[in-house]
């Protein structure tokens, strides 16, 4: 190692380090971990290229502000315990973030280095210190006496886990309510293995427990309890629901076999384990030439899937072109090593079926992009006369997902917006006094660092609360 | 952790009667609702409909009638043993009329299902006739408890017991010699289908409760979508009961048969690993 601080110059001189990745044809075959992290030595080298900037704008394009330079710095210094402090400190769930982040549009959109160049492989590292620190675990302990404050929080999604450990830390007793039978929302349901390992998430949910964190699985508020009854029970209630609800295309022969839902198709797979079938009991339909509609991160979590379930076409349609898939770089760039392939600007009109109401294809139409519309990108318009059938014998529909009502209806004082999400101020309080709420329930489909801000936030303004208002409960 | 099984009683050759200490979901859940249950690590996510419940025991009944590799496995676990998860309750409770007559229309193990209706029905105290059919007098369930809650016909398909024939048979004879206010009506697919066309010329108010291939049960997957009226509904969250007269059967028949051939991968994985024949019956619940 080095001793003498580095030069700009020489910092300039070192390239942005590579991923080591799993080779393209192993990994099309197994839900192994894509990315395989980088060693000590990568690491080393990425962290000189960072130049510990006097304004550091990267922690301007971070939502939970990371204190990116001087994690970075503790790297370099061969001082990963140190790092890990840092880091820990602004982001509850890093081995999480430094995975799934886009950080092309965030910390690493803005470092000065991209200037010229690549920017600093802040993810990489950021990923780097948490796995580190997973083997050298710190003491997480409780910093505050027992508040005697009872704070109830629905839905074990990445927004709910962290304000569950920002409470905890500060002494509230904390409760989560998950209506599944396991925690982590997306991240366990969703977002599949080979990118977001599960025992990552599982290891998350020891600390939480072990901070005294109660997890209830198998609770859906709006069935088993109302929100009505929770207010009553607890001082406080964090709703991060998320915005589950998947949307249809509403186009002819959504009804056949063969057609899921990205949530459905991804759900099987990776919550209930059905790549694994027989051994695991549930099963999905194993298609040989697969099409997923969409172009985020969720249609390319499900055509990645597809080909790891031995597709031997796996396909994304996307109407727009390539520029506008909202999809991570990364992973758009993985999925064509892995051997998917893309059909840009063509928009879905009918699924075909055979007589027995499988499906036999995707029946899509050309277009092409005009005006920008309301959200800044170009709007695709049929191309007249420009209908084909693409054949396929599954079909996975990933355009998109709204607020489920299941729990607002339970609760018809609590106000929603016109697009049926939760209407929160800036502490991310609802019309309902001590009602809070964040994450995708509030924001629309936005991401994992989002709703980890927003657990944080509230969790502070949920602290306020408790410690400023005297609450007036109605029932033990 | 986990949800204790009281009880597992045999009501037939191929149906269990698991009472299941649920404390909460006994408090709360109400007739045509169901839970989600998973038996454990690596098993499938279910639903079974909450036939009785128990609020001082907090214990819940279900009924289970062997069709697969998951209804299989939760027959055989014996009283005293677990089951790692059980969620609800989940759909909307029955639409229950409060005068007038109703028919409650149960074939095979659509009893399960109508149980609670039909038991909610008396205590209302509507007149109630429960129409039930089976293959056989050994496969009728809960003869004796509809009998206490009103008329009772029994329909057998070889005439061991009571009149031989379909369900629906009965039914439209009764429709064309009384008045009837509603009919709610549970079972296999075609049965389904078959109520409907007889009441739909007359016009009478008719419920199903369907049973799509669910997973999750809180609305997030779609899997248990339904046409009804035209448009798309969630059976979890938006049923499971519907009027009878606007599903569109053909489709819900079609779609239960998505996994026929993984079925039977699943049941003879595990007869092969147990070394056994296979015995599971593979015909639609
Ligand atoms: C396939 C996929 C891939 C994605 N990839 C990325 C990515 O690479 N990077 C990124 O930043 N973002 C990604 N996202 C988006 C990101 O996962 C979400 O923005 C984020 O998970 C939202 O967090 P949340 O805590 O608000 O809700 P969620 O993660 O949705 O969790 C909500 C939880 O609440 C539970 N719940 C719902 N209703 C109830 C109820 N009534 N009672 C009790 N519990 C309830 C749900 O079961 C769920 O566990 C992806 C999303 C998907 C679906
Ligand atoms: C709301 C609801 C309530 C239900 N209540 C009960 C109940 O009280 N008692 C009971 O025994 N069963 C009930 N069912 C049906 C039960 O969920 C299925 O029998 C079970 O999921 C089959 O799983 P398996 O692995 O044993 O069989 P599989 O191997 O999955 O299937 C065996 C056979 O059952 C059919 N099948 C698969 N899934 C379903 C399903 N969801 N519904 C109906 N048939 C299916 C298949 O087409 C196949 O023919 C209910 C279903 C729903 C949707
Ligand atoms: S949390 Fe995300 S945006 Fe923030 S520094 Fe880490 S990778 Fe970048
Ligand atoms: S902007 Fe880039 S170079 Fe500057 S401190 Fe941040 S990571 Fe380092
Ligand atoms: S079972 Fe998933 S939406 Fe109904």
């Amino acid at each position: 190692m080095t001793t003498e601080p580095l030069t700009k110059r020489q910092r300039m001189a070192i390239g942005r380090q590579e991923m080591p990745a799993r080779d393209a044809g192993e990994r099309s075959g197994t839900f192994n971990e894509v990315n395989l992290g980088f060693t000590e030595q990568l690491a080393l080298l990425e962290a000189q290229r960072c130049l510990a900037c006097a304004r550091p704008v990267c922690v301007e394009g971070c939502p939970v502000s990371v204190d990116i330079p001087s994690f970075v710095a503790s790297i370099e210094a061969g001082d990963l315990a140190a790092a890990a402090r840092a880091l820990f400190g602004d982001n509850a769930l890093p081995a999480v973030t430094g995975r799934v982040c886009p950080q092309e549009h965030q910390c690493e959109a803005v470092c000065v280095r991209g200037r010229k160049g690549a920017p600093v492989a802040i993810g990489h590292l950021e990923r780097f210190v948490a796995d580190w620190a997973r083997g050298h675990p710190h003491d997480d302990v409780v910093t505050s006496e027992p508040s005697g404050r009872r704070v109830a929080i629905i839905g074990a999604g990445p927004g709910g886990l962290t304000a569950a450990g920002e409470l905890a830390r500060r002494g509230h007793d904390v409760t989560i309510y998950e209506a599944l039978h396991l925690p982590g929302g997306v991240l366990s349901y969703g977002i599949p293995e080979f990118r977001l390992p599960n025992e990552i998430v599982d290891n998350e949910v020891d600390r939480l427990q072990a901070l005294g964190v109660h997890i209830e699985c198998n609770v859906v508020i709006g069935r088993t309890y109302t929100l009505d009854e929770l207010r009553k029970s607890f001082d406080a209630l964090f709703i991060s629901v998320g915005a589950g609800l998947p949307m249809f295309l509403d186009i002819p022969g959504e009804g056949f076999k063969g057609v899921y839902t990205a949530n459905e198709y991804l759900t099987r797979v990776n919550l209930m384990r059905a790549y694994a079938f027989p051994e695991a009991d549930t099963p999905v339909l194993r298609g040989e030439r697969v099409v997923v509609i969409g172009g985020g991160n969720v249609a390319i979590d499900a055509v990645r899937t597809a080909r790891r379930l031995g597709a031997r076409q796996a396909m994304i349609v996307y109407r727009r072109s390539r520029p506008e898939m909202p999809a991570r770089v990364e992973e758009v760039h993985h999925a064509e090593q892995e051997g998917v392939t893309f059909e840009f600007q063509v928009n879905p009109v009918a699924i075909e079926g055979d007589a027995d109401r499988w499906v036999t294809g995707l029946r899509v139409i050309a277009t092409e992009l005009g005006e920008p519309d309301e959200s800044g990108r170009r709007a695709p318009r049929p191309i007249a006369g420009s209908e084909r059938v693409i054949p396929c014998d599954a079909v996975v529909v990933a355009v998109g997902t709204r607020a489920n009502p299941l729990l607002t209806s339970s609760s018809p004082d609590l106000a929603l917006t016109n697009r049926g999400y939760l209407a929160a101020d800036e502490r991310g309080m609802t019309n309902l006094p001590g009602v809070f709420a964040g994450g995708d329930i509030v924001r629309g489909s936005a991401t994992v660092i989002l709703a980890m801000a927003d657990g944080k936030r509230v969790a502070d303004s949920i602290d306020s609360y408790l410690s400023g208002t005297p609450v007036e409960l109605t029932a033990p | 952790m986990g949800h204790e099984v009281i009880s597992n009683t045999s009501l037939s050759p191929t149906v269990h009667r698991l009472v299941v200490s649920a404390p909460r979901i006994a408090v709360v859940r109400q007739p045509g609702q169901f839970v989600i249950v998973r038996l454990g690590p690596g098993a499938e996510r279910i639903p079974l409909t909450i036939v009785g419940s128990d609020a001082a025991a907090g214990t819940i009944e279900l009924v289970i009638q062997a069709v697969g590799k998951s209804t299989a496995d939760l027959v055989a676990v014996a009283a005293g043993s677990y089951i790692d998860d059980v969620a609800g309750p989940l759909g909307q409770p029955t639409d229950l009329i409060t005068k007038g007559t109703a028919v409650c229309l149960a074939g095979g193990v659509g009893a399960a299902v109508m149980y609670p209706i039909a038991r909610r029905l008396s205590e209302i105290g509507v007149e109630l006739i429960t129409v039930v059919g089976a293959r056989s007098s050994a496969s009728i369930l809960f003869e004796d408890e509809f009998r206490s809650f009103g008329d009772l016909i029994v329909c057998t398909d070889d005439g061991s017991a009571g009149r031989a024939g379909f369900v629906t048979d009965a039914l439209a004879d009764l429709i064309a010699a009384q008045t009837v206010d509603v009919v709610y009506a549970a079972g296999p697919v075609p049965m389904m289908r078959a109520a409907s066309a007889v009441t739909s010329p007359r016009d009478i108010r008719t419920i199903v409760s369907l049973n799509p291939i669910m997973v999750d049960g809180t609305g997030m997957c779609g899997g248990c979508r339904v046409t009804v009226a035209g448009a798309m509904r969630f059976a979890c969250v938006d049923g499971p009961e519907f009027d009878a007269h606007s599903v569109d059967f053909d489709e819900l028949a079609d779609r239960l048969t998505t996994y026929g051939a993984a079925e039977r991968i699943a049941v003879d994985h595990v007869c092969r690993s147990a070394g056994q024949p296979v015995t599971g019956r593979h015909g639609a619940g």
